[in-house]
């Protein structure tokens, strides 16, 4: 049984947890995604084996959190009103306006490159990781990341 | 195949700066959300809080069942946090929301506005003889003290003195569970989970004998 305490797990690696969903999601929807993963965690806690990665957990669970929200966000119809609100998400307040266009390059990736970026950058798993969330090979997570981060690079040289 | 170019560029991790600040606001708004899902759900097993007091820093702590810790800051809060974790459940959070009822009795105990604690107590963490002990504290009254040997003859084991003594210093429930009440019978104050001048400070809080030094 583990016995790190939760509220420990939630301040090391919370913050890590909302950056995979928001590249994933955009900042929006990231926080429900985020809420989702934590509590399904804590849930699951006790039953965690000690010396696992914690990280490398959570991450997986924020996937499955993360691609059910996208899931059902695409199949949910969007009342017209709405839209504008829900495509442009108030940002943190400290993120600066630049991440606007940076947002936007991501929002126009492939989902599947999106994830492989936030998987591997901001969750810090290893491509042969990755490739297991994605169901796919070791050059093939690391492509899609590639590609994706060329494409970012590309749409958005200003920043870089 | 190689993907090239990424050795003139910065590392992608840079690209990402500016998209993932969490500000401190972002993240309390979220462990608050967490903390009401939890407990809708009947998964936060220990809610814990700290408290500024006179004596310093307090770690207070519950489960359903109620009051099930407290403890001085030079017991270390984060060792008394992972005992917890070990004992009771890993799912601990800091929920201050749940134990407001425990902090403003104490509060009022600190002004001298309280003699004694409404809050529901758990003992869990004590058990056999230790368990009985802590019981027998708390009809010894505010303001008034009692000898380990005494705490023993009311527990049934007159003779038990000794382990009166280590029930106290093992008591999960300090100042809840008035072991500060207890003196050695040579009239000393004798130790404190707290320290002895905690100890003498609550004596003299509550207008008991303080003892001799």
């Amino acid at each position: 049984m583990a016995s790190i305490p939760f509220e420990k797990i939630v301040t090391e690696h919370g913050a890590t947890v909302l950056r995979v969903c928001r590249v994933v999601l955009g900042p929006a929807d990231a926080e429900d995604a985020w809420s989702e993963t934590f509590l399904s965690a804590l849930r699951a806690y006790p039953g965690l084996r000690p010396g696992s990665n914690v990280e490398a957990w959570l991450v997986t669970i924020a996937k499955h959190k993360a691609i059910d929200q996208h899931r059902q966000r695409q199949r949910a119809p969007v009342p017209m009103e709405t839209l504008p609100q829900m495509r442009n998400p108030p940002l943190e307040e400290e993120s600066e306006a630049a991440a606007d266009g940076l947002w936007e390059a991501l929002r126009r990736l492939p989902l599947r490159q999106r994830e492989a970026i936030a998987y591997h950058y901001l969750g810090g798993l290893p491509y042969a990781d990755v490739a297991r969330l994605l169901g796919n090979s070791e050059p093939a997570a690391r492509r899609a990341a590639a590609d994706g981060v060329k494409k970012l690079r590309a749409t958005y040289r200003g920043v870089l | 195949m190689s993907t090239t170019g990424s050795t003139a560029s910065p590392p992608a991790e840079d690209l990402f700066g500016c998209l993932t600040p969490v500000s401190d606001e972002t993240r309390s708004r979220l462990h608050e959300k967490l903390v009401e899902a939890a407990a809708r759900e009947g998964v936060l097993d220990v809610a814990y809080r700290l408290l500024d007091s006179p004596l310093g820093p307090l770690l207070l702590a519950s489960t359903d069942a109620g009051l099930v810790r407290v403890a001085f800051a030079r017991q270390g809060h984060d060792e008394v946090l992972q005992t917890l974790a070990a004992m009771i459940s890993p799912r601990v959070l800091e929920a201050p929301g749940r134990l407001d009822p425990v902090a403003r009795e104490l509060g009022e105990y600190f002004e001298g506005r309280r003699a004694a604690f409404d809050v529901p107590l758990d003992l869990r963490l004590a058990r056999g003889f230790r368990r009985d002990v802590l019981r027998h504290l708390s009809d010894i009254a505010y303001g008034t003290t009692a000898s380990y040997a005494s705490v023993a003859s009311a527990a049934g084991h007159p003779r038990a003195a000794r382990a009166v003594g280590s029930a106290c210093r093992t008591n999960p429930l300090p100042l809840v569970v008035p072991c500060h009440r207890v003196l050695r019978s040579d009239g000393r104050v004798g130790e404190y989970v707290g320290g002895t001048d905690a100890k003498r400070a609550l004596l003299r809080l509550e207008g008991a004998v303080a003892g001799a030094p």
